[in-house]
């Protein structure tokens, strides 16, 4: 019995700097299976499978593989291990061959001359795609493939390693329905040949197709485990999305205003289509959906980020373009954005300067700018957002994610705006902190700012929300009053399953 | 509260414990040179003369000029190769409105006793438009600034010897060698521009929104556009004032040989590059100033000068002063990274 398991992970926890990604989790596959891994975004799901490739360590646990205890350091120890993986990024070399790509670091060589065998190599590849019936040419360049082509060929390049134990994230991210038929028979033939796969996806639908074990996490916890057979569609959703209901949010009822903003079918082709919505005063409006469903992309195109093809956006009734951020501050609107780090931070600056740096003129006499003002003003802002650093020259990297996202906040706040996104606001960090920013969304609600708050935490959503706006694959699925809607049914729309009954 | 005291008695020696490690990350480079002043003041007694000390001085003037804009573009994360270039368009160009009227082979018979200030000023605007190429291209086009400035590099030089025929523009007046050669109350004019520019640099830098916005667009340059930063219009701005400098240190170096060459000022570039990153100037943005940018360039002229005094050929001066930019970017990486 030992060996009806192919992989055994137990009691594994990682940590990172401020959050807890992985607690005391299990994962058990059984050989020749086909085992969904569900959970929301941020549930651990893809932290725990780079523990198994070797890209993470897992701070406590054990890993057993094939029924022995393994240790993998690395990417190259989990392949010979006999375990690949499928990546939910793609990762092509654009200006390499599709044929060079699956065999990158292990390219067949001529004798021992070192020197690469390329018609073998197109040889091989063309057999694999043989196989797996893919009617892709090996000779061409990865560039010129279409995005759905680059995923085929990535996962025909995880099968070619043989392994025992092949991970799919996502697989099915970027491929046409055909194309999902073939991958399907594709994993039912790996399973023929005592192949496991762990499987992640959130196409509900495709669970029920192919996999036969499902383990659910939630908050980087384990959640449960049990056959497909077993576990209902509902029931998972209810494993995926609930929690503890001690959970407390500061969500205070403001008045609600006057129409702010409305935003009348924008469109970026390829990204979201047609999404309209209004914002009223004291509002705060969430915007739930699952990662990719073109939430942050609204935003950043409202605020100007990038350019809208089509529609309008009027602000206080009046029609208004905004071509650039700076249009958008000047219309008085602020955008927390989701990635803290890549578009956020000024990480080698101080707390100082990334408080300042929306609204500098503020601090000018003239020419230059006056330094008693700021740091009186910066002092201020430290104080009433209960920001811990120990000075506000210290450089913002030295903080801990809750502070940084609070000095990012306040940089907002000096801009004194009346409409404010807030991209993922507590994502990944401490509950000390989210709570302060709850606490705050509700204040500056009050204060009759309006407040769009896009989370893909579900009880974060319904928690502080006046309305929800849940979208899916660039739609807007559907738009509730928060009184009127459960976590289960913004999952529906999230899914796109609500059009199944 | 307690929880809270406890932690404050906890950073508080850890920081004393860090002081000195603290000292040296901010000082070390200041270190370095006060070190190689006091190595080379005990090998060569010719060393800390008077003349000797205004010498390296004003030998890096020209440098300096060029390595404090040079440092405002690399905070941003570019680079400009062009200013050795710029420095021989410049001076060509402000020499031949600054010749003598007694001069026969004037290349302006008629333009020849100007008042000064109009060479100073045609010097000034070359190097301006060639910056502001310079940015104009990076901030619009995005190709990278290496390639950007690289083109200007060889553009430039082949424009300064187009204008000049190949040949150098001599016999100035006097008050244009003045800026080269001059001296008020015994100090050298160069080093009392490279002092005032200095000044103004490092104010611009530090006490005006141009110069945080300097720092947030290398810190973060997608940062800097989500928080309202017009980007393009900055980046415009400093590489045109980094071309600015560029064209006042060809007129302070013509001004100095009294000549304007097309080939002056080959190399710069790299020595100005060299200054600002030895003086903590980080080439992947965000970090930099200019007093360290100024020891940077002071560390290059004793080098050179401490190895003349030295009697070490100019083929070892070479290897050296290679060794030491690569040993200060390691020390730099170092750095950061604890």
């Amino acid at each position: 019995m030992a060996t009806e398991y192919i992989l055994e992970m137990e009691n594994i926890t990682k940590r990172f700097p401020g959050v807890v990604a992985l607690d005391n989790v299990q994962l058990k596959v059984r050989k020749g299976t086909v085992h969904a891994l569900m959970g929301e975004n941020g549930a651990g799901k893809s932290t725990l499978m780079k523990t198994i490739i070797g890209i993470n360590q897992p701070d406590e646990g054990t890993i057993k593989f094939k029924g022995e205890k393994v240790e993998i350091p690395d990417t190259n120890a989990a392949l010979s291990l006999g375990i690949s993986m499928i990546h939910q990024e793609l990762n092509p070399i654009p200006h390499m061959t599709v044929a060079e790509n699956i065999f990158l670091g292990r390219e067949p060589v001529i004798g021992k001359s070192g020197f690469v065998d390329k018609k073998q190599m197109v040889r091989d590849a063309e057999k694999l795609f043989d196989r797996l019936g893919i009617a892709i040419n090996p000779r061409v360049k990865m560039k010129e493939l279409s995005i759905a082509n680059t995923q085929i060929v990535e996962i025909a390049k995880a099968i070619s390693y043989n392994s025992d134990l092949i991970i799919m994230d996502e697989p099915t991210s970027a491929i046409t329905e055909k194309e999902v038929a073939n991958l399907f028979k594709i994993i039912r033939d790996l399973k023929k040949h005592e192949v496991s796969i762990i499987y992640i996806t959130h196409k509900m639908d495709e669970v029920y197709k192919i996999c036969d074990d499902i383990t659910v996490f939630r908050d980087g916890q384990y959640i449960g485990s049990d056959t497909a057979e077993n576990l209902g569609k509902e029931e998972m959703i209810k494993m995926m999305v609930g929690r503890e209901l001690n959970q407390v949010f500061h969500k205070e009822e403001a008045e609600i205003g006057d129409v702010l903003l409305s935003v009348k079918n924008l469109t970026r082709k390829g990204e979201f289509e047609n999404v309209s919505f209004e914002l009223r005063r004291g509002e705060i409006l969430g915007f739930a959906g699952l990662m990719g469903a073109g939430r942050t992309e609204v935003i950043e195109c409202l605020f100007g980020v990038t350019k809208a093809d089509t529609g309008e956006v009027y602000v206080q009734g009046k029609k208004v373009e905004i071509k650039s951020p700076e249009d958008a501050i000047k219309h008085k609107m602020a955008l927390l954005t989701e990635d803290r780090k890549l578009t956020g931070c000024f990480l080698v600056l101080s707390v100082k300067d990334n408080m300042i740096m929306a609204n500098i003129d503020k601090f000018t006499n003239g020419l230059f700018l006056n330094k008693k003002k700021i740091k009186n003003v910066c002092l201020e802002e430290k104080d009433k957002l209960k920001i811990k650093t120990p000075h506000i020259n210290q450089l913002i990297r030295n903080l801990s994610g809750g502070n940084q996202q609070k000095v990012l906040i306040s940089r907002w706040l000096l801009t004194d705006p009346e409409v404010l996104i807030l991209d993922e606001p507590t994502r990944g960090i401490d509950v000390g902190a989210k709570a302060e920013i709850h606490k705050l969304m509700s204040k500056l609600a009050q204060q009759g700012k309006a407040v769009i708050m896009i989370s893909s935490e579900l009880p974060e959503v319904l928690g502080m929300s006046d309305r929800v706006v849940v979208m899916h694959e660039g739609k807007v699925t559907g738009e509730f009053e928060r009184q009127d809607v459960s976590q289960e049914m913004i999952m529906k729309f999230a899914t796109g399953t609500h059009k199944d009954h | 509260m307690k929880n809270e005291s406890e932690k404050k008695v906890v950073t508080m020696s850890k920081d004393y414990k860090e002081l000195t490690k603290d000292i040296f990350k901010k000082y070390g480079i200041v270190i370095i040179f006060l070190g190689m002043v006091a190595l080379l003041s005990v090998l060569s007694p010719a060393f800390l003369q008077t003349r000797n000390l205004l010498n390296v001085v004003r030998q890096i003037s020209v440098i300096g000029l060029v390595a404090m804009g040079v440092t405002m573009v690399i905070i941003t994360t570019g680079i400009d190769l062009s200013s050795g270039s710029v420095i021989a368009l410049s001076a060509v160009v402000a020499a031949s409105l600054a010749q003598r009227p007694d001069w026969a082979a004037a290349k302006f018979p008629g333009l020849t006793g100007l008042p000064v200030i109009v060479p100073i000023m045609a010097g000034l605007a070359v190097g301006t438009i060639a910056g502001c190429i310079n940015g104009t291209v990076i901030a619009k086009t995005k190709i990278p600034p290496f390639i950007a400035t690289l083109g200007m590099m060889t553009v430039a030089r082949g424009v300064a010897l187009l204008y000049a025929d190949g040949r150098p523009i001599s016999s100035l007046t006097e008050s244009y060698n003045f800026i080269g050669q001059g001296e008020v109350l015994g100090i050298p004019f160069p080093i009392i521009l490279l002092a005032i520019m200095a000044l103004a640099m490092h104010t611009l830098l530090n006490n005006t929104k141009f110069g945080r916005y300097v720092y947030a667009i290398g810190g973060n340059e997608q940062a800097a556009v989500v928080s309202g930063l017009n980007v393009s219009k900055y980046k415009i701005l400093i590489y045109t004032i980094a071309g600015f400098l560029s064209g006042m240190a060809g007129i302070v170096l013509s001004a100095r040989i009294s000549s304007g060459q097309p080939g002056l000022g080959l190399g710069y570039e790299l020595d100005a590059i060299a200054s600002a990153v030895i003086g903590g100037t980080s080439l992947s943005g965000g970090i930099g100033t200019i007093p360290g940018t100024i020891v940077g360039a002071l560390i290059i002229g004793v080098l050179n000068n401490g190895l003349d005094l030295l009697n070490v050929s100019a083929y070892w001066q070479q290897i050296v002063k290679g060794l030491i930019i690569v040993g200060a970017v390691i020390l730099d990486e170092r750095k950061n990274r604890s």
